[in-house]
């Protein structure tokens, strides 16, 4: 993963009159990092990435690109490159014209230009359609002849703006593996914003995962998932079911916690993390949560019955009503055993660990 | 159904000669040898072409007629780049009144608009004089070229701008590699449509010119001479080649920026 510090950015912010777009944040990425930005429309991550482009001025802070400080530097004195949303493809130019687009300016011999140009190709299984016309491409091939034209530049930092975005479902998932594997090739750092979460897991060695102008979290994909720091980055990562809790302890790392369902628990505190009036929110993944079927036992189990079941073709999502509970439980249930066919009503029995449950800020 | 069917095409050819059979007719006779334009004709003939070769009177109408066209052209395309980029990149209050306000001329009777450029420029003391008339053919123009020139614009995003910029171009070298080739073509295209209206323009030239005279003038003034008529026709023809000649060539680079616009629509897929 990251083996030294590429992008170091300092208490950076960017003003838009008086709204903050980005409010001084602070971040290390490291060489060779695969690393997401990850928020909502609007939370700023697009912004931070066109700060470390060049393309906009930070009101306030520093950045720094292996060590040098770029702060002020315009975009085309900067060690790196970008695949913007819309591809930008040069649309006068044929695709190896595109790709030999940024070459053109450092003055190479022919023949190096050409083999420099045809390796860039190679990575992004183009070499077939050098001579291509832009507007004869489809989606799928302009965002390879984006991708070559950045990278033949050897950027220290490929910067990616929603790459994926414009795509259809299945050939974004085969761009996303694609793209983890040639950053993998290439050993640079990428710096990917999305507002896909499954993106962001699929793809990066670690997520920023960003709000209003703020990081809420900075971990790995699974710790991010796992053991989200608060309720907001908890719900923008996918389904979790929120409890509210007692809290019977108060320690130095550990909060301990009475819940209605799952009786006395023990959590580890997340940084920062500090008890309001006794009472704290646990949350628990949809998918930490199992179906026992007839003869299945299980060291902690509930009872509860089927409200609400839909259909997603290989799961079933199925909202379990518990006694005790304002709101019903969600669970995610592979359709193998017949979780498809429970009816409504059912008296069900699930199966719990309570490691899985977090302790999350408001 | 099927009488349906077998009438259509007759249809058609009688809509197509309808628009074009009367405008036919004025090459046609250009080559008769005859002074007088009926059926039947009189045999081939060059000799109304090399009259007009040899008419002072018609080829002075037809510098001044070059010399405004390439005036009008360059004034409204320029103009026209002004508003069509503004309307393109920049989103501000009142808009859709500004860009309706420019292209208002286009509808306006021209007659009129020709008579209240008359009482302005007699009212300031000006002279009248081609600078008037180009004057008065910019405003007329505007409408045109803006309209090209906005589709043209349409497709050009200012992420091209900045994908060369961080592949390591200037921006003296980005507007010579990627500005100016990318909206070329529709420049191109507004200052041959400006040229071919102002070629063909009437009303403004006849009201706001003084001694000297555009070609549509001068043929104008030719009409009242009956034996005048074939060489009227032989320069009518060659106007006519001029002008279709010019529009397919707008066409030409119309669309080719229309293809370069597609381009920024991504597909799915």
């Amino acid at each position: 993963m990251a083996d030294r510090s590429m992008i170091s950015i300092h208490g950076i912010s960017k003003y838009y009159g008086p709204y903050p777009a980005v409010s001084s944040l602070s971040l290390e990425i490291g060489g060779g990092e695969f690393f997401s930005l990850l928020g909502p429309s609007g939370c700023g991550k697009t912004t931070l990435l066109r700060m470390i482009a060049g393309f906009v001025e930070p009101t306030d802070g520093s950045i720094r690109i292996d060590g040098q400080d770029v702060t002020g530097t315009p975009p085309n004195r900067r060690p790196t490159n970008m695949v913007f949303q819309n591809y930008a493809i040069f649309p006068h130019l044929n695709v190896e014209e595109n790709v030999g687009y940024g070459l053109k300016r450092l003055r190479l011999d022919k023949t190096e230009e050409k083999r420099r140009i045809g390796e860039a190709l190679e990575q992004v299984r183009l070499s077939t359609l050098g001579s291509r016309k832009a507007h004869e491409l489809s989606g799928g091939q302009r965002q390879r002849v984006a991708l070559a034209r950045a990278l033949v530049m050897r950027p220290k930092v490929l910067l990616l703006d929603e790459p994926l975005s414009a795509l259809d479902k299945k050939l974004r998932e085969q761009m996303q593996v694609e793209l983890r594997s040639l950053q993998q090739a290439v050993g640079i750092t990428f710096i990917l914003v999305t507002h896909d979460q499954y993106e962001a897991l699929a793809m990066s060695d670690r997520i920023a995962v960003m709000f209003a102008g703020k990081l809420a979290q900075v971990a790995t994909p699974k710790e991010i998932y796992q053991r989200p720091v608060n309720r907001q980055v908890a719900d923008f990562l996918g389904g979790m079911n929120f409890l509210s809790a007692t809290v019977t302890g108060d320690t130095n790392g550990k909060v301990a916690a009475r819940t209605d369902i799952f009786g006395d628990v023990v959590l580890e505190k997340p940084p920062g993390f500090t008890v309001v009036e006794g009472k704290v929110t646990l949350g628990m993944r949809p998918e930490r949560l199992r179906l026992l079927w007839e003869g299945e036992t299980a060291a902690k189990e509930i009872r509860g019955t089927v409200s609400n079941r839909h259909y997603f073709g290989e799961t079933t999502h199925l909202s379990i009503a518990v006694d005790g509970l304002s709101a019903p439980l969600s669970i995610i249930e592979t359709n193998n055993y017949g979780a498809d066919d429970l009816p409504i009503g059912a008296g069900v029995r699930l199966a719990y660990d309570p490691d899985a449950l977090v302790l999350l800020a408001e | 159904m099927s009488g349906r069917l077998r009438l259509l095409p007759v249809f058609v050819a009688a809509y197509l000669l309808f628009l074009y059979a009367p405008i036919l007719l004025i090459p046609i006779f250009s080559f008769n040898n005859a002074a007088s334009t009926t059926f039947p004709l009189a045999g081939f003939t060059w000799k109304w072409y090399v009259t007009l070769a040899g008419n002072t009177v018609m080829l002075d109408a037809a510098r001044n007629s070059l010399i405004v066209g390439v005036s009008v052209s360059i004034l409204a395309t320029l103009f026209g780049i002004c508003a069509a980029r503004a309307i393109t990149r920049y989103d501000f209050r009142g808009k859709r009144l500004t860009s309706g306000l420019i292209m208002a001329p286009l509808f306006l009777p021209e007659i009129i608009v020709a008579i209240s450029l008359l009482m302005i420029v007699l009212a300031m003391g000006a002279e009248l004089s081609l600078l008037t008339v180009i004057l008065g053919q910019t405003v007329f123009c505007i409408p045109y070229s803006m309209a090209v020139l906005v589709s043209g614009f349409e497709g050009f995003d200012r992420s091209l701008e900045e994908a060369s910029q961080d592949l390591g171009e200037t921006a003296f070298g980005t507007f010579r590699r990627v500005t100016l080739p990318v909206v070329a073509p529709a420049i191109l295209s507004s200052l041959l449509v400006a040229f071919t209206i102002s070629l063909d323009e009437f009303i403004l030239a006849f009201f706001l010119t003084g001694t000297q005279q555009t070609l549509p003038v001068y043929i104008w003034g030719q009409l009242r001479f009956a034996a005048k008529l074939p060489s009227v026709l032989a320069l009518g023809s060659l106007m006519l080649l001029a002008s279709v000649f010019l529009l397919t060539l707008a066409e030409i680079f119309r669309r080719r920026a229309e293809n370069r616009k597609i381009l920024q629509e991504v597909p799915h897929g």
